[in-house]
């Protein structure tokens, strides 16, 4: 089931790979024509991060009968949640309340946050840490036995459940490992989802392509869950594994759902200069300082002040500010012309050193070896050079709190969601929880709907299929005169000119015209690989082809949210939030050819009403 | 950009096309800062866009980009030019696993080996359902349900728990050639790392899998797997580890009914 092979070559061993070429293979198209091959399944899940295996392992204990298809573009274990390193974030500590995490949520979000979802995501994230810890994570400790949390920026109270500097990749090996126990999951590793079918108003399937064989398939349920990841590859400079391409987003937005809040893109403070590989915020939570070329700690500029005594971190000042401050913060300096010359681009010093090597050694040992193997950088010995990089996409697909879309039948979690959990800006250590605190919530809706759906006629479903398979074969063979590579290229550049930290309309207007011309050459790429085994250029022109797509909803959301707010900060006569006008979520809708159609809908406000956003000194005082 | 150059041999196959693998060469600008990831990015992007390889954190954490880099298991990503310059990079895939194309090997038999054994907590409930005749004390739990587990007890198996499945063991291991049913250092560290956490009462459960001639005991410990291993893990001494307690069970098969429980 895993992998159904047409063809395959013998052994590792050079010498005795056989000189055949299998004639099954070399009828592939015929076959094509001729046959589909259709997997039959109750729920079809699309992506196997955190939230994918969080929504597969739900789905299986809530009713052992169903099949579950698990497909996804990588092996589980390479899914982005691996690469993130703080932690998790749930209340523990008895000084510590769901109304402090619910009012750090909703503030660090600048009232963008809807409160019903972040009521319900504080008060269900606790115990999924603790599913977590049952199920084999190894979180920190303390020396009593129980579970040690950290600081981490916006977070009035500790309660960053942590794995060394290795929390998704404990979290992820962990869903991942437990998930072998529920033979109802079936996984299908490497198979990439080109297209939702929707048939009758529902969400009833997707087809994807077997990397391993090239071979288009037609996976059918009754309810299907896209848990994605995120598409923060359409910038140049960011965290981001070479997957997070928007796939899920671009599928149900071409399949009519809306995406919402797409301009809120977050850029974390500490990325390194040149690969942008993330310096995680557990840095600043351990008592790392953030220093610009005179030494100077210049976050106390910016409204994070006064400056706390060194290896002294205060909750919610200075370094353990919100990622959009900080990043901001970076840019001024820049202008000021206060940053570091390095030869990867300007930058500022994150100061490790007086955590001393212990400390650093348990509990942020990954970051000293990535500081070290590509900068050449020791953090025992010296400061690390770090300047923002695009990190998160806190907007996605519209949802609600069950993880329901405005396709029937679709459900979403993790960062291709849109549940309102983050706002204008995700907090630290928020995203982990809602992988699983969403997933297991999308895992179960999607069971009760498969419970009550019947199944379109297959010839239906066959039929849609079809179509979609035949815009795969279009795409292999696309004989056009442009290079995908190079219409990436321009993309990520377009969207770091247009789309940085701080924007102005005319060129946040230059972005779109330019993404609009971007997506009229794709039509014209040539791919030049036309076979079909393990065939990544193909891969690459869908996965560009969702990139511009997504790109394209961010940039106009962003040209018509006329304020600053959150991550979206403007330059251009609208620097200040407007809570009258733009208190609202954008949604985009698909429009074929044409820029993304939008409208406006409210924020769920339940009982914290927007106030002045502060942090710091006047942060205190503002209460 | 700079106006040396470097050169890269890539071993390259694609099965719909090729006899067998040759060696393809690649001439490209040189770039000190340069991973051996972002040279053959800028390969498929400039000069062969069928050029063939998995990658995706660029970070050494999500295993994927495992390659044998001028006669060694690397990971591309944790492999810079500068280290080679100016020789000629030598790059093929991963030993001991099938070629599917390029630089990419076929790791589904990596996967089935390393989920048959059972890398994931038996709980004491699960473990009694399984051999209700056992007695078992099942782990403590805190107020807040968490397992109770002391810095000390999670460090007998944190290093083990820290593999990220990039597969350079089994390209390493001479053994793995000789003996494709080998378990293999990866996933036989995995199950190790379960059997020494302390919420886990597994042990007996995967005793099959480890104990097999096919599992520890095919392992004639050459340590290269250690010694390729990016994370640490050292699979080389969990598998002496479970040598030992397999001696030790065998031994004391003759004088117990039931070896004794840990």
């Amino acid at each position: 089931m895993r992998r159904t092979r047409l063809c395959r070559c013998t052994s590792g061993n050079l010498s005795l790979i056989l000189p055949s070429i299998c004639p099954i293979q070399k009828l592939g198209h015929l076959l094509f024509e001729m046959s589909m091959q259709i997997v039959n399944a109750d729920i079809v899940i699309v992506g196997a991060g955190g939230a994918g295996l969080r929504a597969a392992i739900a789905a299986a204990e809530k009713n052992p009968d169903l099949n579950i298809a698990l497909i996804s573009k990588v092996y589980p274990m390479r899914s982005h949640t691996v690469a993130a390193e703080g932690g998790s974030a749930g209340v523990v500590q008895s000084h510590d309340s769901l109304e402090h995490h619910f009012q750090d949520t909703v503030a660090g979000g600048d009232w963008l946050c809807d409160q019903d979802t972040v009521d319900y995501f504080v008060s269900h994230s606790t115990e999924e840490m603790v599913r977590l810890e049952n199920w084999g994570c190894p979180w920190n400790r303390k020396d009593d036995g129980t579970v040690n949390v950290r600081a981490f920026g916006g977070m009035k109270i500790e309660r960053t459940w942590f794995a060394a500097d290795k929390s998704g990749f404990h979290m992820l090996h962990t869903l991942y490992q437990t998930s072998i126990k529920y033979p109802q999951i079936k996984r299908f590793d490497e198979y990439f989802a080109t297209d939702l079918i929707v048939e009758d108003g529902r969400a009833q399937g997707v087809v994807a392509i077997e990397i391993a064989t090239g071979e288009p398939k037609t996976f059918l349920g009754r309810s299907v869950v896209f848990a994605t990841g995120g598409s923060g590859r359409t910038f140049r400079f960011n965290t981001n594994g070479a997957i997070v391409t928007g796939d899920g987003h671009a599928m149900a937005f071409r399949a009519g759902a809306a995406l919402r809040d797409m301009e809120f893109v977050q850029y974390h403070p500490t990325g390194l200069p040149g690969s942008g590989v993330l310096m995680t915020e557990g840095c600043r939570g351990e008592g790392g300082i953030l220093l610009n070329k005179d030494g100077y700690r210049y976050l106390q500029d910016y409204g994070l002040g006064p400056e706390t005594p060194v290896g002294e971190p205060k909750n919610k000042y200075m370094e353990l500010g919100p990622r959009d401050r900080l990043s901001q913060a970076f840019w001024h300096e820049q202008r000021k012309g206060r940053t570091i010359e390095t030869p990867l681009g300007d930058a500022v010093h994150l100061d490790l050193r007086h955590l001393g090597k212990e400390k650093l050694m348990e509990r942020l040992p990954l970051i000293c070896s990535l500081a070290k193997n590509y900068l050449g950088v020791d953090p025992v010995t010296d400061p690390v050079p770090v300047r923002p990089a695009v990190h998160y996409t806190m907007g996605g697909i519209r949802a609600n709190i069950d993880g329901s879309t405005g396709i029937p039948g679709l459900y979403v979690a993790g960062e291709c969601a849109s549940n309102g959990m983050h706002g204008a800006n995700r907090l630290g250590s928020n995203s982990l929880a809602e992988t699983v605190v969403f997933g297991k919530v999308a895992g179960e809706s999607a069971v009760d709907f498969a419970s009550q759906a019947t199944q379109s006629d297959e010839k239906l479903l066959t039929e849609q299929a079809r179509s979609h398979l035949a815009r795969i074969e279009a795409m292999r063979n696309a004989n056009g005169s442009e290079k995908a590579s190079h219409i990436r290229h321009e993309m990520v550049k377009t969207m770091e000119k247009t789309l940085g930290i701080y924007r102005i309309g005319e060129e946040m207007q230059q972005g779109v015209d330019k993404l609009a011309e971007l997506r009229e050459r794709l039509k014209n790429i040539k791919v030049e690989d036309k076979t079909r085994v393990f065939n990544t250029e193909l891969l690459l022109a869908f996965e560009l082809e969702s990139s511009l797509t997504v790109a394209e909803a961010m940039a106009v959301g962003a040209l018509n949210r006329k304020e600053s707010r959150g991550a979206h900060q403007r330059l251009d006569g609208f620097e200040e939030r407007d809570d009258e006008n733009f208190l609202k979520h954008t949604l985009t809708y698909f429009n074929g050819d044409a820029a993304p159609r939008i409208e406006y809908e409210d924020v769920n406000i339940t009982r914290y009403q927007p106030a002045v956003r502060a942090y710091g000194a006047a942060g205190e005082a503002e209460k | 950009m700079s106006e040396k150059t470097i050169k890269l041999e890539i071993l390259r196959y694609n099965p719909e096309v090729d006899q067998e693998p040759n060696f393809g060469t690649f001439e490209i600008p040189y770039n000190e800062a340069w991973s051996l990831l972002d040279a053959l990015e800028y390969i498929k992007d400039e000069l062969d866009s069928s050029l063939t390889y998995r990658w995706s954190c660029r970070m050494a954490v999500c295993g994927s980009c495992g390659m044998v880099v001028n006669g060694r298991p690397q990971l591309g990503c944790e492999t810079f030019l500068r280290d080679s310059y100016p020789n000629t990079i030598r790059v093929e895939p991963l030993a001991n696993f099938p070629i599917e194309k390029d630089l990419v090997v076929d790791a589904s038999t990596f996967i089935e080996k390393l989920e048959a054994v059972k890398p994931y907590i038996i709980d004491a409930v699960d473990a009694m359902e399984a051999e209700p005749a056992r007695k078992i004390i099942p782990t403590t739990k805190t107020s807040l349900g968490t397992f109770k587990q002391t810095p000390k007890e999670m460090g007998l198996f944190k290093q083990f728990s820290m593999c990220i499945n990039c597969m350079l063991c089994y390209s390493a291991c001479p053994q793995m050639g000789l003996n494709p049913m080998f378990t293999g250092p990866a996933a036989l560290a995995i199950g190790h790392r379960y059997n020494l956490d302390s919420r886990d009462h597994g042990t007996d459960q995967r005793t099959e899998v480890i104990q097999d001639k096919n599992g520890v005991w095919s392992c004639t410990f050459v340590g290269y797997c250690s010694e390729v291993c990016p994370k640490n893990v050292d699979p080389a001494a969990a598998i002496n580890q479970n040598k030992a307690q397999g001696a030790q069970d065998w031994a004391l098969s003759f004088l117990m009914p039931r070896k004794g429980e840990k």
